[in-house]
């Protein structure tokens, strides 16, 4: 098993959304995904155990967090980036 | 007035995972009562219960579920899951809108907040699962259900303590009645069978170690149990209409106050709900052939009880046939009521009493017929199923045969 940010953070996703995560694209939506508001928040919470990081996210206004919620890909490099920032 | 009865029961509870092998252990005197495997049990000093075993919940839940459904809410589940398929009833339209679910539970998700306050002082972790709120809250059981079947009416949960299922039952008994609903889903749940649920109880200093000996002479205490009882009432034309089986009439409901002590039994507060239930549902006590007591094995709560029964039944008291399943299952707490009304309809039903089991000892202060440790045989036509709770309220069900 890969070990890398966009496979872990892939696989999360797949999970929450009970699909495999060769079905999740990097391009994918949380909407396409079928990931609401209270799986999204659980997902964030599996993000923030795994990789021992503070995601500053508000359920109220989901889009206007720092943290860019808008593709598979942004939540990628929002991770990363956090990864990066927290970690160093 | 329109009248209410019974159209499906579910439950698990220690004695068994539906109602067919409850009722067969109530029979039987089977005990459900062991040691408790729980986390720390090894730091209790009351280190017996009566633990629902073999339970798999990965069998009946899917991942998702599991992680929102505290243990009370997936006993409530499947106990109604049960209940509903016996009814065979559909909720859409008009009927969804006319039907709801109320509930009774004492501690609601306790080992949900067990778990996490142990997270997050002993572990000293600093953050928690999403899903701590609504699986904790003591309507989550409640809310679940509503979603499950389409209950779209009123749907609440009830929390007296361990009168908290008797409670919520008259609620749905008189909801039908009044024309508020036509189907109420109803019973109740409880799960604090973890350290934090049970080191409270013991703190008290009510508890038994060694077993449950309701109305003997030897008794020492309570055990806990946990489990779920779920019932479908609905109003007595609709269900008759549908050509439904019916398992038998909720005919009253009384429910009084003690006002007088926060713990302490009242026999007056007890007689007085004993004595209303009979008149609310035009009974004379003379009708009653069973009475399934509240019987916790307390010092306390069953010479009280016994001599409300007294008072209340007068010369009656010597014929009537008492007993208290806690006995087998332990005390449900919020959902007792609820799995010990499944004692009353064994006896409407099958004519069979169930037994108080672990009696070796008459009490003076006891000495009604208590069915010591083997079942009876009897007719019976009407039943009262007692429950007295901390805080002093009491609430007592009258049923009668369909």
């Amino acid at each position: 098993m890969s070990n890398s940010v966009r496979d872990q953070v892939v696989a999360i996703l797949a999970d929450q959304a009970l699909m495999a995560p060769a079905e999740v694209s990097d391009g994918a939506e949380l909407a396409d995904l079928g990931i609401d508001s209270m799986t999204l928040v659980e997902a964030i919470f599996r993000i923030e155990e795994t990789f021992d990081i503070q995601v500053p996210f508000n359920a109220n206004a989901p889009t206007e967090s720092e943290f860019d919620i808008s593709t598979v890909a942004s939540i990628i490099a929002a991770v990363e980036g956090l990864i990066a920032a927290q970690k160093s | 007035m329109r009248r209410v009865v019974i159209t499906g029961m579910g439950t698990i509870n220690p004695l068994g995972h539906d109602v067919a092998e409850t009722q067969t252990a109530m029979r039987e005197g089977h005990c459900a009562i062991g040691p408790l495997d729980i986390r720390d049990a090894d730091r209790l000093v009351v280190q017996i219960g009566a633990q629902v075993k073999n339970y798999e919940p990965e069998k009946l839940f899917n991942r998702q579920q599991i992680a929102l459904y505290d243990r009370f809410t997936q006993f409530t589940l499947i106990a109604a899951r049960q209940a509903l398929g016996q009814a065979g009833l559909e909720f859409s339209g008009e009927l969804a809108s006319r039907s709801g679910v109320v509930l009774g539970t004492s501690g609601g998700g306790l080992s949900t907040q067990d778990e996490n306050y142990r997270a997050v002082y002993e572990e000293r972790k600093n953050r928690v699962h999403p899903f701590i709120v609504p699986k904790l809250m003591n309507n989550a059981a409640a809310g679940h259900v509503s979603m499950e079947w389409n209950l779209k009416g009123p749907s609440f949960t009830v929390a007296t303590a361990c009168a908290s299922s008797n409670h919520a039952m008259g609620q749905a008994f008189n909801m039908i009645r009044w024309g508020m609903a036509d189907v109420m889903v109803t019973g109740g749940s409880e799960a604090m069978l973890c350290f934090g649920g049970v080191k409270a109880w013991e703190g008290l200093r009510v508890m038994s170690k060694d077993g449950c000996r309701p109305f003997s002479a030897t008794r020492n205490g309570m055990v806990q149990g946990e489990g779920a009882g779920i019932f479908v009432f609905e109003e007595r034309d609709h269900a008759r209409a549908r050509g439904a089986e019916i398992f038998a009439e909720v005919a009253g409901f009384a429910m009084t106050s003690d006002a007088g002590d926060i713990v302490m039994p009242s026999k007056q507060g007890a007689a007085r709900a004993i004595t209303g239930a009979l008149r609310d549902a035009h009974m004379s006590c003379e009708e009653i052939g069973y009475i399934n007591a509240h019987g916790t094995g307390t010092t306390a709560n069953d010479k009280v009880e016994c001599a409300a029964i007294a008072d209340a039944f007068g010369a009656h008291a010597d014929q009537v046939l008492l007993s208290s399943t806690k006995s087998m299952h332990g005390h449900l707490i919020g959902g007792t009521g609820a799995v010990e009304l499944l004692a009353c309809i064994l006896a409407l039903n099958d004519g069979v009493i169930a037994p108080t089991i672990g009696y070796e000892e008459p009490d003076p202060e006891c000495a009604l017929d208590v069915v010591p440790n083997t079942a009876r045989d009897a007719e019976i036509g009407a039943v009262l199923s007692n429950a007295f709770a901390f805080g002093g309220a009491n609430a007592v069900l009258a049923l009668r045969k369909a």
